[in-house]
């Protein structure tokens, strides 16, 4: 079986991000970037799979500018076996990506997509759901546990409000990753260097024949409200005394 | 043009976070009708017929709209969609699993998560794990929205009279099946619904610490919640997790203990009414968003707190 999987190259985890000072965009000029944490999760479960023998090669897919490329080479450095950047220097947002991923699954004819559940910079939690019906494949959102069934069905534990659902896929399938499905490994030096050596395609996003153009239109961005930081209490008595008399809330 | 609310339930209670969306619905547009796809689903369709300026309430029943399974009740919504300009759910696990595949269907994008509606086309949403709130205008005829139930107030049930529609089911598409479920038992209240959480993270050390702070939220009645930190150290399951990437809530009281407040956390939370920290260390972010904080080790503070309430 083929493993796909999609790298997204977001602003890394420890960084706040800040409007620019026309308020036209988010600034991420000079700002430290980093693969999406959900889609390291993803990369994880490939190569898990395959160590395990249920998957037999695993292929990182990216979509953005030139500097994907680096991305591509972390989930390769982690154990990925070649790469593909989609190409594109303007804004491509999720319906786009999964149309540009429509095509490479296209092109690659895996049995299994695993991304991650959502990107740390939009926040849109989309592109899974949206690849899986392009396809008319079933989908597996928000995954805790993936296992490959004797009648060749994917099982997948899924992580919903109230606990955990169980569901049975027909394959070909997309997974998207949750939290808890794996805890992904660092990647050693040796590694690094042996991940240079491994195949990345380019293919131009403009040449794919998909309508990538953006359907939401940023009018503005800003900071949310500041709260106010409030008071400093002595100890729990004057805490319960506070909560009782002056905010009124218990 | 109208608005469609796909609704939420378990085949025999309305899930609340749809009375939320049906708040931003009418923001959009007067005209609102609400979806209710289910097996055995009549009292849901009477509940929904209550909620106040719903004008219809769509009811299909069958068999394989049973567990809300993403695919079919997918195919399902997209043929309803004509006649709607505005698609809407709550912003939950499982309206995240199926609007974005309605979208793609439709080649419409998706707005996720708003928090609040400045036109028919224009939404505000935020971004960067709440760091950031930008503000969207589709171009597309069909708006696909995921809510943030937490920016909207729940409709009302008093007055509601809305008229009750049977519609066809749409073809079985036989790609998933539902094997079974385990769902948190708890006699507190759920974590979207209560009016108090009480929330440990890392600091609070282990899973059996964890009775410190559900002995704090059973004094108060309240629900408990875990940091990401906490989740991902295995004390506490993914469901309790507040911040950005578990649950978003707004309390009246929200008390973080043992949470430093990093960034995905505070978005989770920052909109509850009062917020209460109780950390060891005093230069803890979550301080800066407190309006009541409490400097100290907590498997100190916290029993003494339960001490407390009791004299």
């Amino acid at each position: 079986m083929k493993i796909l999987v999609a790298v997204k190259r977001a602003i890394d985890y420890n960084v706040k991000a800040r409007p620019k000072a026309d308020g036209s965009d988010v600034d991420l000029a000079n700002v430290k970037m980093s693969m999406n944490p959900f889609d390291e999760i993803a990369v994880e479960e490939a190569i898990r799979l395959q160590e395990a023998g249920v998957a037999s090669e695993t292929v990182a897919v990216s979509i953005g500018p030139k500097q994907c490329q680096e991305t591509l080479r972390t989930a390769m450095a982690m154990g990925i076996d070649r790469g593909i950047l989609v190409s594109s220097d303007d804004e491509v947002q999720p319906l786009a990506v999964a149309k540009l991923l429509k095509f490479v699954v296209e092109k690659e004819q895996p049995e299994l997509v695993i991304v991650g559940k959502q990107a740390i910079d939009d926040d849109s939690n989309q592109v899974g759901q949206m690849l899986s019906a392009l396809l008319g494949w079933s989908q597996g959102t928000f995954a805790c546990g993936v296992e490959l069934g004797g009648s060749g069905n994917l099982t997948v534990r899924r992580e919903i409000d109230g606990g955990i659902q169980t569901l049975d896929l027909k394959m070909p399938a997309v997974i998207t990753t949750d939290l808890r499905l794996n805890e992904p490994r660092y990647v050693k030096l040796p590694n690094i260097m042996k991940a240079k050596k491994k195949p990345l395609d380019v293919i131009e996003a403009g040449e794919t024949g998909v309508d990538i153009k953006p359907r939401l239109v940023t009018v503005k961005v800003t900071e949310p409200p500041v709260r106010d930081g409030g008071v400093k209490v002595e100890d729990v008595n004057e805490l319960i005394e506070k909560l009782r008399n002056e905010a009124k809330v218990i | 043009m109208a608005v469609l609310v796909v609704a939420e339930h378990n085949n025999s209670e309305l899930n609340a976070a749809t009375l939320n969306a049906v708040t931003a619905a009418i923001q959009i547009d007067s005209d609102v009708d609400v979806l209710v796809a289910g097996e055995g689903c009549t009292s849901v369709v009477e509940q929904a017929a209550t909620i106040d300026d719903v004008r219809r309430v769509l009811h299909t029943d069958a068999a394989i709209y049973a567990n809300g399974l993403a695919e079919n009740l997918a195919d399902l919504v997209v043929s309803l969609a004509e006649g709607y300009s505005h698609l809407l759910t709550a912003a939950t696990t499982t309206g995240k699993n199926v609007m974005p595949r309605v979208s793609a269907l439709l080649d419409v994008a998706q707005i996720s998560d708003i928090i609040g509606v400045e036109s028919t086309d224009t939404f505000v949403r935020p971004v960067y794990a709440g760091n950031i709130i930008a503000t969207v205008q589709s171009t597309d005829d069909i708006k696909a929205i995921t809510v943030r139930t937490t920016a909207f107030e729940a409709a009302k049930t008093t007055g509601g009279a809305a008229t009750i529609e049977v519609v066809s089911e749409a073809s079985n598409l036989e790609l998933s099946t539902f094997v079974g479920e385990e769902l948190t038992k708890s006699d507190r209240p759920e974590l979207a619904a209560a009016d108090i959480i009480v929330s440990g993270g890392r600091g609070v050390g282990s899973s059996e610490n964890f009775s410190i702070i559900e002995a704090l939220a059973d004094k108060l009645g309240a629900a408990v919640g875990a940091s990401r930190a906490a989740v991902d150290a295995g004390y506490m399951p993914n469901d309790y997790q507040v911040g950005q990437t578990g649950k978003v809530v707004a309390p009246t009281v929200y008390i973080a203990v043992g949470i430093s407040g990093a960034i995905q956390h505070l978005a989770g939370m920052k909109d509850s009414k009062v917020i209460v920290a109780i950390n060891k260390d005093e230069e803890a972010p979550i301080f800066g968003v407190a309006d009541y904080g409490l400097v100290g080790d907590l498997f100190k503070e916290v029993p003494a707190m339960v001490d407390a309430l009791d004299g």
